[in-house]
């Protein structure tokens, strides 16, 4: 399995049309990504970061060019059920105690019932919410409220993590924390992430490698190797290696015009 | 000075207790009704003979709550004609046909409207929920059917109840299933117009989840649809459960029915007997009032058991 590439995208544009005419929300663009890698999308609004996400996840349809999911197409890849999707919001539903919010997608696949309290169990502990299984998600904190939907997203234990600015609406303290957890559960499950957000720290400790992308039109202008290693924590944000990387991101969003109005 | 503010702290106390639930501003509402409606017998019921030879205004006011037809009756003649009308008079009758319920008894009229209302109101939500399943899952019927629902309801209930009955009495169907149809034709509206609100409520992400899950129509309903719709559902059925009170009600009239709150509101409004009528007034709000008590005792147990965060909870 670890020969075919997790995500392989060729020349791939998506146009919507729009009153004010067409809007270029992605072009041309070209992207590997191996398998077992923890991918960041870096940019600023409108650079078609969700955008892709979305068309790996077979929510979106390209325009033209071509891109496979674990060898397939992203249809087949959504129907095979082969990943799990984060979204910038918990949408957990609230009617649902937490675990059973984490059996929704087992329920919906028609897992036995035997394996729906067993995985719960699991997925609620790897994301430290052990004991909160009963609680209603107005209960819970904002950052619980996502941590449940990442174990949701883990319950059916696929082999690609898609995460749309998982942690963009929460403070930076609970972020920090979120991020080690994310790391450690990387490193447990083996998986491979293709995270989207708008922070370079975050980016550049999470990741193996940077994608910085640019609006009007969405297009990747930079792939950054960001060989930390295995074992982060939050001191190598000090680290002369960590600035380093984030200041070729930046560099990167400036060449694109990121920081222009 | 020290006792004297506590004394006055804790009166306030009590009254913010007392104001805090709907005991208290429902009383006072309930006593300056109470006051209205003694004082307005007097001029409402002044051009009756009976009062023609009395003087002194306590005379005249104490006459003008005791009278046999008023134009107005006083609430306490509404309760004693209520009491004498159902707890003084036996619910059951011996005939020679066995025993039957006993068409004095208000209950027993009370009974026939309600079932009637009750089967109307079955009927009504059945419809209303299937046509709003039918309209959040196909586009085109969205647009071909809302205005055909909307229309139905801007025609008078009072013109389109004969032509049901009668066309309904002309293929011997008469009795109950022509009021419930009656019924039915009022009350499916607020649960059609309630419930497409109702299943449209999940925001993009909750249904982006589905489509990543490829879910099919059908768990996508059963899973996000329909609970999210539960808060709506109740809604609707308050508002629905009462007009089909009003639509069984409304299809005892044309008939001039034999039995029915309907015929005592009738046979009284002939009759002069405005008592009578006000009575089943009465017993009308009321058996809307304990059915609607009823949805939403349903509603808080419901909302319970799926977690509703409680009101005026802040984390």
């Amino acid at each position: 399995m670890t020969s075919i590439p997790a995500v392989e995208i060729q020349d791939l544009s998506l146009t919507f049309e729009s009153a004010e005419g067409p809007v270029y929300a992605l072009s041309k663009v070209d992207l590997a990504v191996k398998q077992g890698e923890f991918i960041s999308f870096i940019g600023p609004s409108g650079c078609g970061k969700t955008t892709l996400l979305r068309v790996i996840a077979d929510l979106e349809k390209p325009t033209s060019g071509s891109i496979k999911v674990n060898g397939v197409s992203p249809e087949e890849a959504r129907l095979g059920r082969q990943y799990g999707y984060v979204f910038q919001a918990p949408a957990l539903y609230p009617w649902r105690t937490a675990e059973r919010n984490v059996m929704l997608p087992l329920e919906v696949f028609g897992y036995p019932k035997s394996e729906h309290q067993r995985r719960a169990k699991k997925y609620l502990s790897m994301v430290n919410l052990s004991g909160f299984e009963k609680k209603f998600p107005w209960q819970l904190s904002g950052g619980m409220q996502q941590r449940v939907s990442i174990a949701r997203a883990l319950a059916f234990e696929p082999a690609l993590l898609l995460m749309d600015e998982p942690f963009g609406a929460l403070d930076e303290i609970v972020r920090d924390r979120l991020n080690e957890q994310l790391l450690k559960l990387w490193a447990e499950t083996r998986k491979t992430v293709i995270f989207v957000t708008h922070s370079i720290p975050e980016a550049v400790f999470l990741s193996t490698r940077i994608v910085v992308m640019s609006p009007r039109p969405g297009r990747i202008i930079d792939i950054v190797d960001c060989d930390l290693g295995s074992n982060r924590t939050l001191d190598i944000r000090e680290t002369p290696k960590f600035l380093e990387i984030a200041h070729r991101v930046r560099e990167g969003l400036r060449a694109g015009h990121s920081y222009d109005d | 000075m020290t006792t004297n503010a506590n004394a006055s702290r804790r009166t306030s106390h009590i009254r913010t207790r007392l104001m805090a639930g709907s005991l208290g501003p429902v009383t006072v509402v309930s006593f300056v009704l109470l006051i209205i409606w003694y004082s307005a017998c007097l001029p409402m019921n002044s051009g009756l003979p009976n009062l023609e030879n009395v003087t002194g205004l306590a005379d005249r006011y104490l006459a003008a709550w005791n009278l046999e037809r008023p134009v107005l009756p006083a609430p306490h003649q509404i309760i004693e004609d209520i009491y004498r009308t159902t707890i003084a008079t036996p619910l059951l009758r011996e005939t020679a046909d066995g025993t039957v319920l006993n068409a004095r008894n208000l209950l027993y009229h009370a009974w026939i409207t309600l079932t009637a209302t009750l089967v109307g109101f079955a009927i009504g939500v059945s419809l209303g929920i299937a046509l709003a399943i039918a309209i959040v899952n196909i586009a085109s019927l969205r647009l071909s059917l809302m205005p055909w629902i909307v229309a139905s309801q801007t025609i008078p209930i009072l013109a389109i109840a004969p032509i049901i009955i009668v066309a309904l009495g002309s293929i011997g169907i008469t009795g109950l299933l022509p009021k419930s149809i009656i019924s039915a034709y009022l009350s499916f509206f607020p649960v059609t117009i309630g419930m497409v609100k109702g299943f449209n409520s999940p925001d993009l992400l909750q249904l982006n989840l589905m489509q990543t899950y490829s879910a099919s129509r059908t768990v996508t309903f059963t899973k996000l649809r329909w609970p999210a719709a539960t808060q709506m559902l109740f809604a609707s059925l308050k508002v629905s459960i009462s007009i089909s009170l009003v639509g069984a009600i409304v299809g005892e009239l044309p008939t001039g029915a034999q039995a029915g709150i309907g015929s005592r509101l009738l046979s009284g409004s002939y009759y002069g007997q405005t008592v009578q009528i006000w009575s089943a007034l009465v017993l009308a709000a009321a058996l809307a009032a304990i059915l609607v008590a009823i949805i939403g005792a349903a509603e808080r147990a419901t909302q319970r058991a799926m977690g509703v965060k409680p009101e005026g909870y802040a984390p």
